[in-house]
């Protein structure tokens, strides 16, 4: 009952968040809806006991990444408005209908249990910071030290890409 | 009435399809960037649901490794984005048209 009634508010909520960030003409409006949604999501994941997702959605994703997006969209400026006019033909009708195709298809095949298959575990799962680091640093060990890898070149990316001087802009 | 597994992969699917909606339909760099986070998380939310109903940790590893290279993805393409703001002086996607034949 409870996890009913917070799927419904919650639901509603990422919706009405993910709404607002394709809808809002100010891109930092887009950037709180996307927040909302993903605060939503990190409450979905306490309820299927995803307990240090949660966490970390909530630290990463809304505190981390979404503050990026917003020094960025403050750094670039809101002040200049979007043109709402399509300058493709029929993008704006063939975009919708394969939207609406899209996600009937994958609602269609969700009904069938060979895209999950069978049942592994015995135990429900439980998300703690213990299961999944246990986890991290035995199964998953290779692909964890190549994410190290990964973000060092991220972040060597992201500098020498604020690095590059531009002759051709003059100023 | 319980929340079965199947109704989390239901509202993935709408916010998945509402992110895809911003991407083919917003012309703003940033916001379609912005979309592509938003799938991103519903894909994470039908992987933690299948976690619990096959009662396996390994979907919330993936949701684990998922959030690291959005991270790294996000570093960058903010990075690109502002370094074609500095050329360009603008963050649509429509006018940055160079290679048009």
């Amino acid at each position: 009952m409870v996890e009913l009634t917070l799927f419904i508010i919650f639901g509603l909520t990422a919706v009405y968040g993910a709404v607002t960030m394709v809808w809002a003409r100010n891109p930092v409006y887009s950037a709180l809806g996307l927040m909302l949604s993903m605060f939503s999501v990190a409450v979905f994941y306490v309820s299927n006991s995803a307990h240090f997702v949660a966490v970390v959605q909530v630290i990463i994703y809304a505190g981390a990444v979404m503050t990026l997006f917003l020094f960025v969209i403050m750094l670039i400026g809101v002040d200049k408005a979007e043109d709402r006019v399509e300058k493709i033909p029929l993008q704006r009708p063939l975009a919708l209908g394969v939207l609406a195709l899209f996600g009937a298809g994958v609602l269609w095949a969700g009904r069938y249990v060979w895209v999950t298959g069978p049942v592994q575990g015995v135990d429900p799962v439980n998300g703690t910071i213990e299961a999944i680091g246990s986890q991290l640093f035995r199964q998953w060990v290779l692909p964890f030290e190549i994410t190290a890898l990964l973000l060092i070149i991220a972040a060597v990316g992201a500098v020498a890409l604020a690095l590059f001087k531009d002759e051709e802009a003059g100023e | 009435m319980t929340v079965t597994p199947g109704w989390y992969m239901a509202l993935a699917v709408v916010l998945f399809v509402i992110g895809l909606a911003g991407i083919l339909l917003r012309r703003n760099a940033l916001v379609m960037f912005m979309s592509v986070e938003l799938m991103l998380n519903a894909v994470n939310l039908t992987f933690v649901a299948a976690g619990r109903e096959l009662h396996s940790i390994d979907g919330q590893m993936a949701v684990f490794f998922v959030m690291v290279v959005a991270a790294a993805e996000v570093v960058v393409g903010l990075a690109i984005i502002v370094a074609v703001f500095r050329r360009r002086r603008t963050a649509s996607v429509d006018e940055l048209a160079e290679l048009r034949g």
